[in-house]
């Protein structure tokens, strides 16, 4: 396992936010010719605070994905609107940077050229950047690895690199897509360490979705617990939890474990009808699971 | 110094490694096995079918030796992997460019795409008579059957490997700023370039065997000009050995043809492994 870089202490001072806020109103989305299709999200409406953490939680296959890569500009909505600081959402943009489930690291760059893509794309590859780039890989560890190939690199760290090569734009808001989704128990927690102290660091506006829980109420400023598909908000919960968390204090605070009962009762029912509706294998699992509970 | 050492350690990984000496057994009993085919009818008495008609390998290894001491041989050789170099890099030329507009632009694609399918499937073989008519010299026309052999392999290989690049790079480079061009140069460029080299490595194992049939087809149609001063190539080469009633010459000269070939090839997956070194172990 590679060390962790030291990190600057946090100042007591109240952070400065910094980003965007997004405004997403009645949003739906659906897909397939016209009388035939399917409705993954549907009259869907929440805002992104500019400055705070927004995680996005739901039952997998929810269409979660889909609402990212609608904030993400890369595909329009049926119907609703989707506004960054009032401006409606039009396309991709340099303003909005998605990091992705899998990695998307370009295989044919090394780290460093991975990480400065961004500043070369739109000509800005000045002393400033460079110097960016160097703290940036600094920051997640990877200044001995600025030379490989992201194929030559862990799983972690080429999730580490994929934050940096997003944090050097500076976008006004960053959107994750279950972006520690396949790593073992161990380098998701300390990647969760590390995207909080990123965090910490900067204050910009993030949007973050996953399925697990515990990582959702160790980052979140505001969870946004998600109903089956179509989607929709089904609540939202405030973690008013002091910043810097970490994860032992988290686990041992009354006001976290109700969030989580809170949190793990609604996509409980959420799960359930998924399954009700879902494939006839989940249907089965149900049926034994509950057999074998009654006879017990 | 210590590239000196690092090459003398990979030699010597080689050579104690199993595969290197199942590859030394396997190209030995293959030899032995030849020879007593060979000379079956001296040795055992009876010949063994069809491969008592062939020369033993220490025949063919003697006229290699007399063969590499003459200058018109090389000549052939030299004449061959001209053709096949200019037909090569033809293909390369034009073959690159022409899959990257058909991967890039669906417009294009809809144009040229059922045109190029309708050439495709014809053998570069069959282009030979065609070629001979169309181009003002022999020359021309076996540079361009050569070109054929490769162009199609380069070609579908190129847009095959520019369409398979991961949506997700092109999303991740547009949200990060880039212009069609950047997207173009520093994405679809290297993320088809594995794809080039293969298209290349193949192509140019079949430009060798449509240079080699070219040659023969287009100076065996008529006796004068065999081994004449219109040819040369080592397709000449094995089909004047025929003529002739050298066997041990028509052996030597496909040797020849499979040694180029073998050389071309690993030249190209040497360059290859240089240009994506990503794709290196480790």
């Amino acid at each position: 396992m590679h060390q962790m870089a030291k990190l600057p202490s946090p100042t007591s001072d109240p952070p400065v936010l910094l980003g965007s806020r997004i405004d997403v109103a009645d949003v739906s989305k659906s897909y397939g010719a016209e009388g035939f299709a399917k409705q993954v999200v549907q009259s869907c409406s929440f805002t992104v605070e500019r400055g705070e953490l927004t995680v996005m939680i739901g039952p997998s296959g929810c269409g979660k994905s889909t609402l990212i890569r609608l904030m993400a500009g890369f595909e329009r909505p049926s119907k609703g609107s989707i506004a960054i600081d009032g401006k409606p959402i039009t396309g991709p943009g340099v303003d909005r940077l998605v990091v992705f489930q899998e990695s998307a690291l370009f295989p044919w760059m090394t780290t460093y050229d991975n990480i400065m893509f961004g500043p070369r794309a739109r000509k800005q590859d000045t002393r400033e950047m460079r110097d960016l780039a160097e703290t940036l890989l600094q920051k997640v560890g990877l200044a001995d690895f600025r030379e490989k190939y992201p194929s030559q690199l862990s799983g972690g760290m080429q999730r580490r690199a994929e934050l940096a090569r997003s944090m050097i734009n500076k976008p006004d808001v960053m959107i994750l897509d279950e972006p520690f989704r396949g790593l073992d128990a161990m380098t998701k927690r300390l990647m969760q360490e590390y995207f909080a102290k990123l965090y910490d660091d900067f204050h910009r506006t993030t949007f973050f979705v996953t399925t697990d829980i515990d990582e959702a109420i160790y980052l979140a400023d505001r969870i946004l617990i998600m109903t089956n598909i179509p989607t929709q908000v089904r609540a939202t919960i405030d973690v008013k939890l002091s910043r810097p968390r970490n994860v032992e204090n988290i686990t041992e605070s009354d006001e976290a474990n109700a969030i989580k009962m809170e949190a793990l009762e609604l996509l409980h029912e959420e799960a359930m009808k998924s399954f009700s509706r879902g494939s006839k294998a989940a249907a089965d699992f149900v049926t034994s699971y509950s057999k074998r509970v009654s006879k017990e | 110094m210590n590239a000196i050492r690092s090459i003398g350690a990979k030699i010597a990984r080689i050579i104690t490694g199993d595969d290197f000496w199942r590859g030394i057994v396997s190209i030995v009993v293959f030899l032995i096995l030849w020879e007593m085919g060979s000379r079956s009818k001296a040795w055992f008495g009876f010949a063994f079918p069809w491969i008592s008609q062939i020369p033993p390998p220490t025949l063919v290894l003697l006229e290699m030796g007399k063969l590499i001491q003459e200058p018109s041989f090389w000549n052939s050789a030299y004449l061959s992997t001209l053709r096949v170099f200019e037909g090569f890099f033809a293909a390369m030329l034009i073959g690159i460019p022409l899959g990257l507009s058909m991967a890039v632009s669906r417009t294009f694609y809809g144009i040229s795409f059922p045109v190029f399918e309708v050439f495709r499937p014809i053998p570069p073989l069959a282009w030979v008579p065609a070629s001979i008519i169309f181009w003002p010299t022999q020359e021309l026309s076996i540079a361009f059957v050569t070109f054929l052999g490769a162009f199609f392999t380069i070609v579908i290989n190129v847009v095959g490997g520019a369409q398979a690049i991961d949506v997700r790079y092109f999303q991740a480079a547009r949200s990060m700023g880039s212009s069609s061009w950047d997207i173009f140069r520093r994405i679809i460029l290297p993320g088809t370039l594995p794809s080039i080299v293969v298209g290349a490595t193949v192509g140019i194992g079949i430009t060798w065997a449509v240079v080699v049939a070219a040659e023969m087809i287009s100076g065996g149609g008529s006796a004068g000009s065999v081994g004449g001063a219109a040819g040369g190539g080592l397709g000449f080469f094995i089909w004047n050995s025929y003529i002739g009633g050298s066997y041990t010459q028509i052996v030597a000269g496909m040797i020849s043809i499979g040694i180029a070939g073998y050389i071309s090839s690993a030249l190209l997956r040497k360059l290859g492994e240089f240009m994506t070194p990503w794709l290196a172990e480790g």
